[in-house]
């Protein structure tokens, strides 16, 4: 008798494994959905506002309308993703209930839920989650996340967070592959990560799940510098439709997360790309705006 | 193995372990000397865009008439295809079969199950079967591999091009792997001897 499973652990981590060497772009209309798809996006995430908007309007950030987010799954053949806030979890049954093709339980909203996340093991939907450390990164897996992204700082322009949190992640993950087995436990300890996680981390030399680049990726440049720090794709928020001319940006990201490694490339899809997105410097947010620093 | 997006890594992995020597293909003049490619699990319609891009399409269609065998994994599968219903894509169009692009609906319904198969081995296939295609209806000359119970087609193979909906690349078993280095090993003794 053959079994057959849907929305299994597999199912779940291998989406992400077929976005990998991709860019997934923030949309806020079904014409802008098209736009990126037409760009050659991997997906798309749905959403009211992008960050930049969501940072300069203030005010508290939640799942966005149902109805935008069902048109935009209509306008698209490419998997469609929309945000939850951290720990609502009914928000996340009601994307599920829409048929997204992931959850990102998001710190660009406002989080409901100051101590816990979601228990993503509960849903047939996968989520992504952000981080900043691999600590963080593997207390989402434990929690049930089927990708990551490095968080970044979302709606800035400014690549530096990103920088920062992919070089954290992969930093430990090379201090871990070196590490004695007896001093694990003491590591899991320090960067409060479930002890299994840490051993299958130090034993395979990689995350569990896939990991992309999030919050700061403006230019085709800064896609292929996370590409070669070492994620698995590129999440491009604001980055896109608040330049001059999204659909051109939209395509040289593209073509630069592909040929990360190829400097001719890299230089003929940057030439011409016209005004890219206001950037503002990370020092000059007050600590309270910050989004990197929601999760626990 | 074609580089441009998606899975490539996992193909390497599985080809270095039955003792193949991949390399990443992301532009025309790579393609070069190469024995046989695989285009990967992704998005489709991403790989096509590229494809087009970097002039990869005619290259590809010379390479699968010289006779090297090519072998696409889900979204491979979708741009190896002549006939997406109606869907207009970039496509290579040399695999006579009309194929449906999220034939099993959204994520929600991707799954995984057991596939007798026997031209591959014994022991029925472990398939993970992600946002999915189907083979809706195949031309002449081409060979149905595999079907799930209800007679869905989801492997097919003709002459040198070999194509699957699902991913043998992500569940271990490299049975799939050997099948298509036997196509490979075939291919390059032929040639051999007719030079």
């Amino acid at each position: 008798m053959v079994t057959t499973q849907k929305s299994t652990e597999l199912t779940k981590r291998g989406l992400a494994q077929q976005l990998k060497g991709g860019v997934i772009m923030d949309v806020v209309t079904a014409e802008q959905a098209r736009i990126a798809e037409d760009a050659g996006a991997v997906a798309v995430m749905a959403l009211e506002r992008v960050p930049a908007d969501i940072r300069a309007q203030g005010g508290v950030a939640r799942m966005s309308d149902p109805a935008l987010i069902e048109e935009i799954i209509n306008a698209v053949t490419i998997p469609v993703m929309a945000k939850a806030r951290i720990g609502h979890f009914v928000e996340a049954q009601i994307l599920e209930a829409l048929g997204v093709d992931y959850i990102d339980e998001s710190e660009v909203l406002t989080p409901a839920d100051e101590r816990h996340h979601v228990n993503k093991h509960e849903f047939r939907v996968p989520f992504v989650c952000g981080c900043r450390d691999l600590g963080e990164a593997l207390r989402r897996v434990g929690e049930g996340a089927s990708m990551l992204r490095t968080k970044g700082e979302a709606g800035t322009g400014n690549v530096v967070e990103a920088v920062r949190h992919a070089r954290a992640v992969y930093g430990e993950i090379r201090r871990l592959s070196c590490m004695p087995v007896d001093e694990l436990m003491a590591y899991a300890k320090d960067i409060q990560a479930p002890y299994e996680l840490v051993k299958e981390v130090a034993r395979e030399g990689r995350l569990p799940v896939v990991n992309f680049a999030a919050g700061g990726v403006a230019t085709p440049a800064d896609a292929a510098l996370m590409m070669q720090l070492g994620v698995n794709g590129v999440f491009v928020g604001s980055g896109i439709f608040k330049s001059g001319d999204p659909s051109r940006r939209a395509k040289a990201i593209v073509e630069a997360t592909t040929h990360f490694q190829d400097a001719r490339v890299l230089a003929e899809v940057s030439k011409g790309l016209g005004e890219p997105m206001v950037g503002i410097e990370i020092d000059t947010i007050p600590r309270e705006q910050l989004m990197a620093v929601r999760g626990w | 193995m074609l580089a441009l997006q998606g899975d490539f890594k996992e193909h390497a992995a599985m080809l270095r372990q039955i003792g193949a020597d991949p390399v990443e293909v992301r532009r025309a003049e790579q393609l070069d000397g190469l024995d046989g490619l695989i285009i990967p699990g992704g998005e489709s319609t991403t790989i096509g865009k590229l494809m087009v891009s970097y002039e990869l399409l005619e290259p590809l269609r010379k390479l699968i008439e010289s006779g090297r065998p090519v072998w696409g994994t889900c979204a491979g599968m979708i741009v190896l295809a002549k006939d997406l219903g109606g869907l207009r894509q970039p496509l290579v169009g040399a695999l006579d079969v009309r194929v449906r692009r999220n034939a099993f609906g959204r994520q929600l319904d991707s799954f995984e199950t057991d596939i007798p198969m026997p031209e591959v081995g014994d022991e029925p296939v472990h398939a993970v079967f992600i946002r999915a295609p189907l083979v809706e209806s195949v031309g002449e000359g081409v060979e149905v591999l595999g079907t799930l119970e209800d007679g869905t087609i989801v492997a097919v193979r003709q002459g040198n091009l070999l194509a699957t909906s699902f991913h043998p690349e992500l569940t271990g078993d490299s049975r799939f792997h050997l099948y298509f280095l036997q196509m490979v090993d075939a291919e390059t003794e032929t040639a051999a001897v007719s030079s």
